[in-house]
């Protein structure tokens, strides 16, 4: 059985629209879709938006701002976007990558939501049509947005400071190349003085818990310290502070808290 | 269940079809339009036997609503061939040996076509990476890849 699709011109007719019961937002479709196709009955209808404004990608001063509905393939082809392009890369295989969106990746549960990974070491700025948040609240907070009829409010757009190209550093482990599903992700934006010591770090986890989340604890030891083997071992030491990996049929929690450090150390001296 | 009027290109052709609301590209082809060629695999976005090009970019269509093609140009497999004469893609996949079962070369046959649209003279890292996100389950990948490559070659000759 299809359920039915209604359009609209602008976001916010859409948002009021998702007040319905059972009605969801539709993006890029690899999240909804699937979840209808695979027999999710809390869904009873499909909402979008043909607003053009969301898939816009504006840079200002080094600060972007991207379209909500701006597609994977669409931040690999900016030329502003080449710092975290690797992060768009990492999502899906050509077909996913031309169809899941910025702000669908902010709601993919683990194993899924790359790019989200980045999001978060970036510092980005949710938008909504009720307002702006923090990545970190915006998940803490996202199921609400996410279950039918919830608070009405779409994501429009996420904005962040453009990182310079040897500040910001992705990697993504999967099993199978070039493309497999995460065993775990990790995003680090890193400035370091003219010594060569970390002055400010934030390191982001994929598939380290149920959504993104920071390592705190890493980031704090690497305050001060130069990216040398010597230099990060106290942050590779607790890299895995507070997580609470997901198992499922490409990982167990075990074996993604054995390789995290082991991925992390790379990461920082690559 | 509301019936929604869908227009757009299909291989050609320029198609106008009623179909149920939210009715996913898949069904609309399969079922509406009589276009098998795009396999129904996991229905997840998983497999990429269902893909697709819809206005030049690779899709899945079993995760796209057909609505929301209003308009657009779409090309699937069925419509490759003109006249009797293969698209150098399936003329190379039958020459190497490239199906075992068969099932994904839709799939991947639309997927190299999209690789080959946009970059003529691919690398084999380039192929690997355009057929990333289609499954072969008889894990014939080998005769997959270099029947790309061989459908890029014979472009090239054709061309010059």
């Amino acid at each position: 059985m299809s359920l039915a699709l209604r359009t609209f011109a602008t976001t916010h007719e859409a948002s009021a629209a998702l007040s319905q019961d059972g009605a969801r937002y539709l993006g890029g479709g690899t999240l909804l879709v699937r979840a209808v196709n695979e027999g999710d009955i809390a869904t009873t209808g499909y909402v979008r938006t043909t607003d053009p404004a969301l898939s816009d990608i504006e840079v200002s001063d080094q600060r972007v701002r991207i379209g909500a509905s701006t597609t994977m393939s669409s931040i690999i082809s900016s030329g502003d976007l080449a710092t975290i392009s690797g992060a768009a890369k990492a999502v899906g295989g050509p077909a996913i990558r031309n169809m899941a969106t910025v702000g669908g990746n902010l709601f993919a549960p683990a194993p899924y939501g790359d790019f989200t990974v980045a999001l978060l070491a970036l510092g980005a700025m949710v938008h909504t049509t009720g307002g702006d948040m923090g990545i970190v609240d915006f998940l803490d907070r996202r199921d609400d947005f996410a279950k039918p009829s919830g608070k009405g409010a779409i994501v429009t757009a996420v904005s962040f400071d453009i990182p310079a190209a040897n500040s910001f550093r992705f990697v993504k482990v999967s099993r199978v190349k070039p493309k497999g599903v995460s065993v775990l992700s990790i995003a680090a934006a890193i400035q370091a003085d003219p010594q060569g010591e970390v002055s400010a770090a934030r390191i982001a986890l994929g598939c380290m818990a149920d959504r993104p989340m920071r390592a705190m604890a890493a980031e704090k030891a690497l305050i001060g310290a130069p990216l040398t083997k010597a230099g990060i071992a106290d942050a590779v030491a607790v890299i895995v502070a507070g997580t609470d990996p997901i198992t499922d049929p490409v990982a167990s929690a075990w074996y993604r808290s054995e390789v995290l450090p082991v991925h992390f150390g790379r990461l920082l001296l690559g | 269940m509301a019936r929604v009027p869908v227009q757009f290109s299909l291989n050609g052709d320029e198609r106008a079809e009623f179909i149920e609301s939210g009715t996913t590209l898949f069904h609309a082809l399969r079922d509406t339009m009589g276009d098998t060629s795009p396999k129904g695999g996991c229905q997840q976005g998983t497999c990429g036997a269902c893909s697709v090009i819809v206005d030049g970019e690779l899709r899945l269509s079993c995760l796209t609503l057909a609505e929301s093609c209003e308009g657009a140009t779409i090309e699937t497999t069925a419509g490759l061939g003109r006249d009797g004469v293969l698209h150098p893609v399936q003329r190379a996949i039958l020459d190497g040996f490239a199906t075992q079962c068969g099932f994904c070369t839709p799939g991947m046959v639309m997927a190299a076509k999209a690789l080959l649209d946009q970059t003529p003279n691919p690398t084999r890292e380039d192929v690997v990476e355009a057929i990333s996100g289609n499954i072969c389950r008889c894990t014939g990948y080998e005769p997959i890849i270099n029947a790309v490559l061989a459908a890029a070659r014979s472009n090239s000759q054709n061309a010059g």
